[in-house]
């Protein structure tokens, strides 16, 4: 089956069952995008399909269809995407593991959503499960990402 | 074996010559501050190479977990070397002997020791390079070494400047001083002050590689089927439908289980759970939790192993003017780091690689070695970023390294053996569940003259390589935080006890250890004494720190920051908590609401701490939101629980943890301090729990003595 990954066609061998996150990982090489749970509890997973935020863990690949996939990877080449930026400017990274899965549901949030409320953060972001406790300087970069996004 | 040969890391390279500057051993470092042991210089060609290229590597001896060791160590470094920040990098070093922890003796991370115990050696490695890289640039200008400065990255004499990679190689040559003088505390620049994280540029782009990452032609996955009880046994499997499972390629058996190995990780998922296992269960199928919380309780009340015991607590209770009794209680807990267990291992002849991020690699090098019938400097660790430790990477049985190497072993193939959320949540190696039984007696004016005190758990050290550290049957980690409180010390007839219970659950250091359930017992009983003395918590607990300035100070601030006694939002209560560990002192000012289903609510957390010299206040900021974060996803949600020996959670839908909407606003005030340095990881944890029971109790009247916390 043929899959739009990062922009590039690429073609997938794959039991159809076989969920998204392990295509992405094992298949195609796209290691940023992380397993936590395997039933769409914690997060990590999270990927773009035609721009919305899904649990790649709990997404069979067939049914995926022509929609485009987006990772971590294909954010940006260098760490510059806003959501990027405002990561490192606030410091927000510990282990680092979970932090895929909070960039992408971020990006997808600002999207929908170009200045939201704390509010408005933690319904979006309550999904994405952070052992290190990094919460509050996510929530600190995705308002600080919004001021970016927004030319401030 | 020593440290890296001087010849290993004389690495031709197309980015330059990587030079190793070499210390001798005899030498001896000469110490800024009051003057401490004199301990020989470790080699720096083991902690740091500058290549002519200009870069600069930092070779790591502890792991990064997040805690961001990452970037201390290298500022350690480069406080005394005033290299260019910019230039430096960061690698988790090999296992060897050289790297072990200056303190415990074995390459291990753990225990909120890393940045004091590593204070002196990694600064003394980058004043020994600056010292060499001013000789070389004296050497080849002609000049007198003082008579040149160094300044981010380049030695300046005059008008002359040269780069430390231009003055690399022929540093390298020079003979090593024999001692250094390091920066006094007027003179740094880096410490102190806040210094953004090394590691973000590749955890922002999803680069940054973590054990389950681990990718190479020819690697395998496997999964193991475990006992679903601790203790059992595999007595007969079936891998018939297994191996019709496409890419399941062989079924092997090991000690813990029944390994499938696949070629990918969905592949070894099916695989497994097409599998038919016999397990010959044993005696752990009986475990309960409401059963094993009775005969805890029951276990309180009879007397245990002493450790500490002063006056005549019995007596002094029979004269109380009013007597206190309280049982605490909290549940075995996972640790749950967002990146499951895993370990990649692949042996070739005698030499065996393993990927992993561990925090043991002299356990898991010992451990492999031996399965293997390999000699320890035979396996190489290659140690990657860890999603999380908190503890459960960290086993005295090398659990998760050794089973992935009988898994390889078995299998003649390399293979990573990948946890699933399931298998890390009923896997053991719990925070074990502890009972206290606290007697208390005050005196006409409230003050407390009597206390005794009873805990119930399990040992983390008995059964396992360490179990020699238990003394007279006291496992410090069992009671640290009650015997050595400063609270206790203030009262005249103090008598503590423990018994430890042997039982097949498995159980291990939690983040904050003892910690984690002692603070809880200690300081929500100081809040009833308080409130049973009718007094103000802040002042009741002050005056038992009177001999106490250091703690004292730390809870005043907090309470003056969180504006203790003023004016709250309506339907809003305060509570606080202080408790000292891992050598820092805590206070946390929890302020809490409860909806109207009875939900908890913790809406900022105020703490203050002391940790003696600060590094980098904005890691400590983290760390501190960190601990609290998981310390109030514990008390809130957390709780392990047995039934017919069967766990009864399984992932994050009934094992919760916190989450982004339950996430106080956390203020971290660092209080100035002449203290000796301690740690950060883990002390901001222990305050959180008792600063919201207590906050509960202000607000509703109810005391909660067990974890986690349920007002309905």
């Amino acid at each position: 089956m043929k899959l739009v990954v990062n922009g590039r066609e690429r073609e997938v061998e794959a039991p159809p069952d076989m969920p998204l996150l392990w295509v992405l990982r094992d298949v195609l090489g796209y290691t940023g995008t992380k397993f936590g749970c395997g039933m769409a509890q914690c997060g990590a997973c999270t990927v773009h399909l035609d721009g919305k935020a899904i649990r790649a863990c709990v997404t069979p690949v067939s049914a995926v269809g022509s929609r485009a996939v987006t990772t971590i990877e294909g954010l940006s080449a260098d760490g510059s995407h806003p959501v990027q930026k405002a990561w490192a400017e606030i410091d927000v990274v510990q282990c680092g593991y979970c932090q895929s899965g909070q960039i992408m549901s971020a990006v997808a949030l600002l999207a929908e959503n170009p200045r939201p409320t704390d509010d408005d953060i933690d319904a979006a972001l309550s999904g994405n499960i952070c052992r290190c406790g990094a919460y509050q300087r996510i929530r600190a970069a995705i308002h600080r990402a919004a001021e970016l996004k927004g030319g401030a | 074996m020593t440290a890296i040969s001087r010849r290993d890391l004389l690495t031709a390279s197309g980015t330059g010559l990587v030079i190793a500057f070499v210390v001798p051993r005899r030498a001896e470092a000469m110490l800024a501050g009051p003057p401490s042991k004199k301990k020989p210089l470790p080699p720096p060609n083991a902690f740091l190479r500058i290549g002519s290229d200009e870069s600069i590597t930092i070779l790591l001896a502890h792991s990064e977990m997040g805690q961001g060791i990452w970037t201390t160590l290298p500022l350690l470094v480069a406080e005394e070397l005033d290299c260019d920040w910019t230039r430096i990098r960061a690698e988790h070093a090999p296992a060897a002997p050289v790297y072990a922890h200056t303190v415990m003796g074995m390459q291990m991370t753990g225990g909120s020791t890393t940045t004091w115990s590593e204070f002196e050696r990694y600064r003394t490695v980058g004043a020994a390079a600056r010292q060499m890289l001013l000789r070389a640039a004296a050497e080849e200008w002609k000049t007198d070494a003082a008579r040149l400065r160094v300044e981010n990255g380049y030695v300046i004499g005059g008008s002359r400047r040269a780069s430390f990679g231009q003055l690399a190689e022929r540093a390298a040559a020079l003979p090593t001083p024999a001692k250094v003088t390091l920066k006094s505390p007027s003179q740094w620049r880096l410490v102190g002050k806040p210094t953004r994280r090394l590691d973000t540029p590749e955890k922002i782009t999803g680069r940054a590689q973590f054990g389950i990452d681990v990718q190479f032609p020819g690697l395998r996955v496997a999964m193991v089927a475990r006992s679903p009880v601790f203790g059992g046994k595999v007595r007969s499997f079936d891998a018939t439908e297994a191996k019709k499972v496409p890419g399941v390629e062989q079924v092997v058996q090991v000690p813990s289980g029944v390994a499938v190995v696949a070629t990918s990780t969905w592949a070894a998922k099916l695989g497994r759970a097409a599998l038919k296992t016999d397990w010959d269960l044993g005696p752990g199928a009986s475990l309960d939790t409401e059963a094993m919380r009775a005969e805890a309780r029951a276990q309180s009340r009879t007397d245990g192993d002493v450790a500490l015991s002063k006056g005549d607590v019995k007596a002094a209770l029979g004269k109380a003017g009013r007597r206190l009794e309280a049982d605490y209680e909290v549940p075995y807990l996972a640790h749950a780091p967002m990146e499951p267990l895993n370990c990649t291992v692949k042996v070739d002849g005698d030499r065996c690689d393993i990927w992993t991020g561990t925090q043991f690699q002299t356990m898991d090098q010992k451990v492999a070695s031996e399965i293997l019938g390999l000699q320890p400097e035979q396996v190489f660790i290659h140690t990657t970023f860890l999603g999380g430790g908190f503890g459960r990477r960290a086993t005295a049985t090398s659990d998760f390294v050794r089973e992935a190497t009988e898994v390889a072993k078995a299998a003649k193939v390399p293979v990573k053996v990948v946890w699933t959320r399931d298998d890390d949540i009923r896997g053991g190696y719990y925070r074990p569940m502890f009972h206290h039984r606290i007697e208390a007696g005050l005196d006409a004016h409230g003050r407390p003259v009597a206390w005794s005190h009873t805990l119930v758990g399990q040992s983390l050290l008995a059964g396992t390589p360490f179990e020699a550290m238990v003394k007279n049957g006291i496992d410090e980690a069992s009671v640290e935080g009650v015997v050595d409180s400063p609270y206790l010390a203030a009262i005249p007839a103090r008598r503590v006890t423990l018994h430890s219970p042997r039982r097949p659950i498995t159980v291990l250091w939690w983040r904050s250890v003892g910690n984690s359930h002692t603070a809880f017992a200690m300081e929500s009983m100081i809040d009833e004494l308080a409130h049973a003395a009718g007094q103000d918590p802040l002042r009741y607990r002050l005056a038992l720190l009177a001999r106490s300035p250091r703690h004292a100070r730390v809870l005043e601030v907090a309470a003056e920051k969180a504006g203790w006694g003023g004016p709250l939002p309506q339907g809003h209560a305060l509570g606080l908590a202080m408790h000292a560990s891992f050598e820092s002192v805590f206070a946390q000012v929890a302020e809490v609401s409860v909806t109207p289903d009875a939900t908890i609510r913790v809406h900022r957390v105020v703490c203050a701490l002391d940790c003696g010299q600060p590094i980098n206040p904005l890691g400590i900021e983290a760390q501190v939101q960190g601990g609290i974060a998981f310390g109030l996803g514990a008390a809130l949600h957390g709780a392990i629980t047995f039934r017919d020996g069967r766990v009864q959670q399984s992932n994050f839908h009934d094992y919760r943890v916190l989450r982004m909407d339950e996430m106080p606003k956390v203020d971290v005030h660092i209080v100035k301090s002449s203290a000796k340095m301690g740690g950060i990881g883990e002390p901001g944890l222990p305050p959180i729990a008792p600063a919201v029971g207590n906050a509960l109790f202000a607000l509703t009247g109810k005391r909660l003595r067990s974890l986690p916390f349920r007002l309905a």
